[in-house]
């Protein structure tokens, strides 16, 4: 799992390349929990493009940090166009609190845009 | 088609992939689709973080798994000696968890029963659980090729 952090247009983004499973999501929500108190952003992007598997405890690692994001004031949203990734997200209702766009900028932009 | 394999390995998280990508390189044999071998995938690794996480609540023990494919359909048994399940119906309820830790999801049983034909749990408390999933693996009839 190798994790990179990077910010875009005041947006937290943790792109992830490997798996996310339970051997994985600790070192993921450690390192994304660390980010978010160092770094003065409030909107934070989970990147999934090269994420290869996912299994439920992927679906944990995403759950956990909306909590404490949504308690600071900011959103999250997801980068995702894998259909096998796509299914456990319907399947266990996140996307009625988060969003999952198909690219990074798509995910960008719907952080950015006023909340109406 | 009927062909047999097992794996044993120590309940440690460092194992999980190895598990599930061993399931998936067996399962080839049966030409599954790429979406066959997600689905096996997943429900394996769900199963297997089950026997670590609340089998053996991250103490020492081993995993065992059987997988057994026949002429369409590979039947994948995952158990462990861990602590058991006492309410088995309850454990699988969707988002239920019997982690403290809020990580968990609560949908280790529900990723299985939606991605797999099949599945039955055993659990004796203080004996170990037993996980056996089915899939369907539909091949290519010979007209198609």
């Amino acid at each position: 799992m190798d994790i990179t952090i990077s910010i875009k247009k005041n947006v937290l983004v943790v792109s992830l390349s490997g798996e996310l499973d339970h051997h994985t999501a600790k070192k993921v929500k450690d390192i994304t929990e660390e980010a978010i108190k160092n770094k003065s952003v409030t909107n934070l992007v989970f990147d999934f493009t090269n994420l290869t598997f996912m299994d439920s405890s992927g679906i944990g690692v995403v759950v956990g940090r909306y909590k404490l994001i949504d308690s600071l004031g900011g959103r999250v949203a997801i980068v995702n166009s894998s259909a096998s990734i796509d299914r456990l997200f319907t399947m266990s209702g996140i996307k009625k609190i988060i969003a999952v766009r198909p690219t990074l900028s798509g995910a960008i932009n719907y952080l950015q845009e006023e909340i109406s | 088609m009927n062909n047999n394999m097992k794996l044993e390995f120590l309940a440690i998280s460092d194992n999980e992939k190895f598990a599930r990508t061993a399931v998936a390189a067996f399962i080839t044999q049966l030409n599954p689709t790429l979406d066959d071998i997600e689905d096996v995938k997943a429900a394996v690794s769900e199963a297997v973080t089950n026997s670590i996480i609340h089998g053996y609540k991250n103490i020492s023990g081993n995993v065992y798994i059987t997988c057994t494919l026949r002429e369409s359909e590979a039947e994948i048994v995952i158990s462990d000696k861990g602590c058991g399940i006492e309410n088995i119906e309850l454990a699988r309820t969707p988002l239920y968890t019997g982690s403290k830790d809020s990580e968990r999801s609560g949908l280790g049983f529900t990723v299985m029963e939606t991605f797999m034909d099949a599945i039955t749990v055993e659990s004796v408390p203080d004996k170990g659980t037993t996980v056996t999933l089915v899939k369907k693996i539909n091949s290519p009839s010979p007209s198609s090729l």
